[in-house]
């Protein structure tokens, strides 16, 4: 599997994480359903405000997947941010991932790679993490 | 064949629990409060009722809208539904570092 992404979306994702810093940034990236193709994106409110937990609001998500719905979008990647350790899923993490079909991309602002950032994606699915490659188009 | 049954509401799968319904996007329950139309899908999709509850609650990331309000603000479990409402559920987008 690979994930194949606008270098604007990720350079997006990336500005938004630092501004967000110190805690967890989140949102996803839809596309039209089956297509596999990241072509929207829309940042979300990290409604735990928290450097170790992020949670999309219950209203906003409701709007998410209604809007997908009439779009005929699903959700192609869901994104946060690690702010202090390393952009690999949390047990936490995997303990939420529900979309099955989604690409799970974690980016770290951990200090130690400052201004450098990690920009990682995986899939979870049933409690497994494989990790993918990225490609920035 | 449709694995609907004739029920006063609608409910909204989301894609994870659908291998519970045959990957119907939409099924019909019946009851009076979300206690029962739950009970009414863990009868038609057995297994579904457990990955909604826990200990008898609402599991904590599952969210479950009725029309356009989360039911924790209507009584959780205990909310009133009425014929032709629509419940939608949504497991929570949620992780973190922790």
């Amino acid at each position: 599997m690979v994930l194949r992404i606008p270098q604007s979306f990720a350079d997006a994702i990336l500005e938004q994480s630092r501004q967000e810093y110190p805690d967890e940034c989140c949102g996803v990236i839809l596309g039209p359903i089956g297509s596999d193709q990241a072509l929207r994106h829309k940042p979300m409110i990290n409604s735990a405000h928290s450097p170790t937990f992020y949670e999309f609001d219950s209203k906003d998500l409701l709007a998410l997947y209604r809007e997908a719905d009439d779009n005929d979008e699903e959700i192609v990647v869901v994104y946060h941010s690690h702010t202090e350790t390393q952009a690999y899923p949390s047990r936490t993490d995997i303990s939420y991932a529900s979309e099955p079909n989604a690409h799970y991309v974690l980016v770290s602002t951990r200090k130690e790679i400052a201004p450098a950032t990690e920009f990682r994606s995986y899939r979870i699915v049933d409690g497994v993490v494989t990790e993918e490659d990225v490609v920035f188009l | 064949m449709s694995l609907n049954v004739a029920g006063n509401v609608e409910v909204r799968i989301p894609t994870i629990l659908r291998p519970y319904t045959k990957n119907e996007k939409v099924v019909s329950a019946s009851g009076s409060d979300l206690q029962s139309v739950i009970a009414s899908l863990e009868l038609n999709f057995p297994g579904l009722g457990e990955r909604l509850l826990e200990n008898g609650q609402l599991r904590r990331f599952i969210n479950v809208y009725i029309n356009d309000e989360d039911v924790r603000f209507m009584g959780a479990l205990e909310a009133p539904i009425k014929e032709g409402d629509s419940v939608t559920i949504l497991p929570a987008v949620a992780g973190g570092s922790m």
